[in-house]
């Protein structure tokens, strides 16, 4: 993986973001500023707003206020061009994979490399290789998805956002839906992808992955960010009853 | 009165060609057509929606043969007079075309909602998402229902008879004019429908069981 350089330019700002569906405030005024190289991890209940706010950042949601500005661009801006930037600049990686179940593994790579990248299909095959052996499913480039486990998928769903070369890369409780083993295998990979110094936010239910590979540990309560630091600090000096008592009932 | 014989047979087989051909005609045409229907009926336009929303609507509340009268004797009032093979293909694609459209808009619907937002992301146009990703997951779903359908077609195009195109109906009732014997003949029509549509049915049948087996071992 390639080493980008850590500066305190921030990739991702977030400022102000009101979010409502219908009557229902979900995100009610969030800033938050993330740096190259950083990994943070958004934590909280559901109902929290987390999820809410990392598809506000990707651009499937339309926000009521506020602004969010991905390596300076806004995102939410009209126009093809403003989206293509948008997602030249930001990878996000879900849930339930949603990988394409009617293309193999290659193909699910390679198609955004050869529609939207124009590349030659020599050169994406390629790419794919090289994004597959770093996931570890090298021998999996023929598959279908549903001839892998969730965990493979997972990672093959990482490998396709990755060979777009995004500037940041977005999770959504990718370990969710997997069973603790399969969980440690997509965990693993993020955790290369991070130390590697990819820009990452992480939507996550895994405290023990939060406290080891977050720079930056964000808690999300009632749609508000509730407290936020750097993640030993905030975890050892929780300043909130709320974050207090979300950090017991994790354990 | 002529003894019913081996000749009238050949000639309701050979009536029968003309009913696979219509019915050809009028899926061809209603596929044609139904596509862009389904894709006007998922558009994010709401101009397009309320149209190919109020042609559906249209065709499926008025019975085929009120369509076949438009087409052969009312177009023909207007001046346009249509032989009746082009006047029934033309009654048969628009009524085809409504319920292929939304059969087909089921089936772009039931991709789930989360394959354009992977796609989405992934910054394929809209065009290249249909293209690529939603229409390729609807037309595996599409192909049973739409089997299905042309068995509706095919019984359908007997309508055709009653504005004087001589398929496989309309030569049942004129060999029943010469011999007179329609219990015999009729059933002979059936036999002949029956011998096209149960390969329908059952390739349907197959084909969904198969669609169904292949998303159980997802």
């Amino acid at each position: 993986m390639q080493v980008a350089p850590a500066t305190s330019a921030a990739v991702v700002q977030v400022t102000g973001v009101v979010k409502e569906f219908g009557t229902l405030r979900v995100l009610d005024g969030v800033s938050l500023d993330v740096a190259r190289g950083q990994t943070v991890a958004i934590v909280g209940r559901s109902g929290s707003g987390k999820s809410t706010l990392l598809r506000c950042i990707a651009g499937l949601e339309t926000i009521q206020a506020g602004r969010i500005e991905i390596c300076g661009h806004e995102v939410g801006r009209p126009g093809k061009a403003a989206r293509a930037q948008l997602r030249h600049d930001v990878g996000m990686v879900f849930q339930g994979y949603n990988l394409f179940p009617h293309l193999t593994v290659e193909r699910n790579i390679t198609l955004a490399l050869t529609l939207v990248k124009k590349q030659a299909m020599d050169a994406a095959r390629k790419k794919a290789a090289e994004v597959l052996g770093l996931v570890g499913l090298t021998d999996k480039i023929s598959s279908y998805p549903e001839q892998l486990s969730g965990g493979q998928q997972q990672r093959v769903a990482i490998a396709r956002s990755l060979a777009l070369s995004p500037q940041v890369m977005l999770f959504d409780e990718v370990t969710s839906a997997l069973d603790p083993e399969l969980t440690a295998e997509v965990l693993a990979v993020m955790e290369d992808l991070a130390t590697s110094g990819m820009t990452m936010i992480t939507v996550t239910h895994e405290m023990g992955f939060a406290r080891k590979v977050a720079d930056q540990v964000v808690f999300m309560h009632r749609g508000k960010i509730w407290e936020s630091g750097p993640t030993s600090e905030l975890f050892a000096r929780p300043q909130t009853a709320e974050f207090k008592q979300f950090i017991s009932s994790e354990l | 009165m002529i003894q019913l014989n081996a000749h009238h047979i050949w000639y309701l087989i050979m009536a029968a060609q003309w009913t696979v051909l219509l019915s050809l005609l009028a899926f061809a045409g209603g596929a044609l057509v139904g596509l862009p229907i389904a894709l006007m009926r998922v558009s994010p336009s709401h101009t397009l929606r309320i149209v190919a929303g109020g042609y559906i609507q249209l065709i499926q509340g008025t019975p085929l043969l009120i369509l076949l009268f438009l087409t052969y004797f009312g177009l023909g009032i207007l001046g346009y007079k249509l032989a009746p093979l082009v006047a029934a293909g033309l009654a048969l694609t628009l009524y085809a075309a409504a319920f292929l459209g939304e059969i087909w808009r089921g089936c772009i619907e039931a991709v789930p909602r989360t394959q354009w937002e992977a796609s989405d992301c992934l910054g394929l146009n809209r065009f290249q998402q249909y293209a690529y990703v939603i229409l390729p997951q609807a037309f595996r779903m599409a192909i049973p229902p739409t089997v299905g359908f042309m068995v509706q077609i095919v019984k359908n195009t007997s309508l055709a008879s009653v504005v004087g195109f001589v398929e496989l109906a309309r030569a049942g009732q004129i060999v029943n004019n010469s011999t007179f014997e329609p219990f015999i003949i009729f059933c002979i029509v059936a036999a002949i429908y029956f011998a096209m549509c149960y390969p329908l049915s059952l390739a349907s049948r197959f084909l969904e069981r198969r669609a169904n087996a292949g998303r159980a071992s997802h």
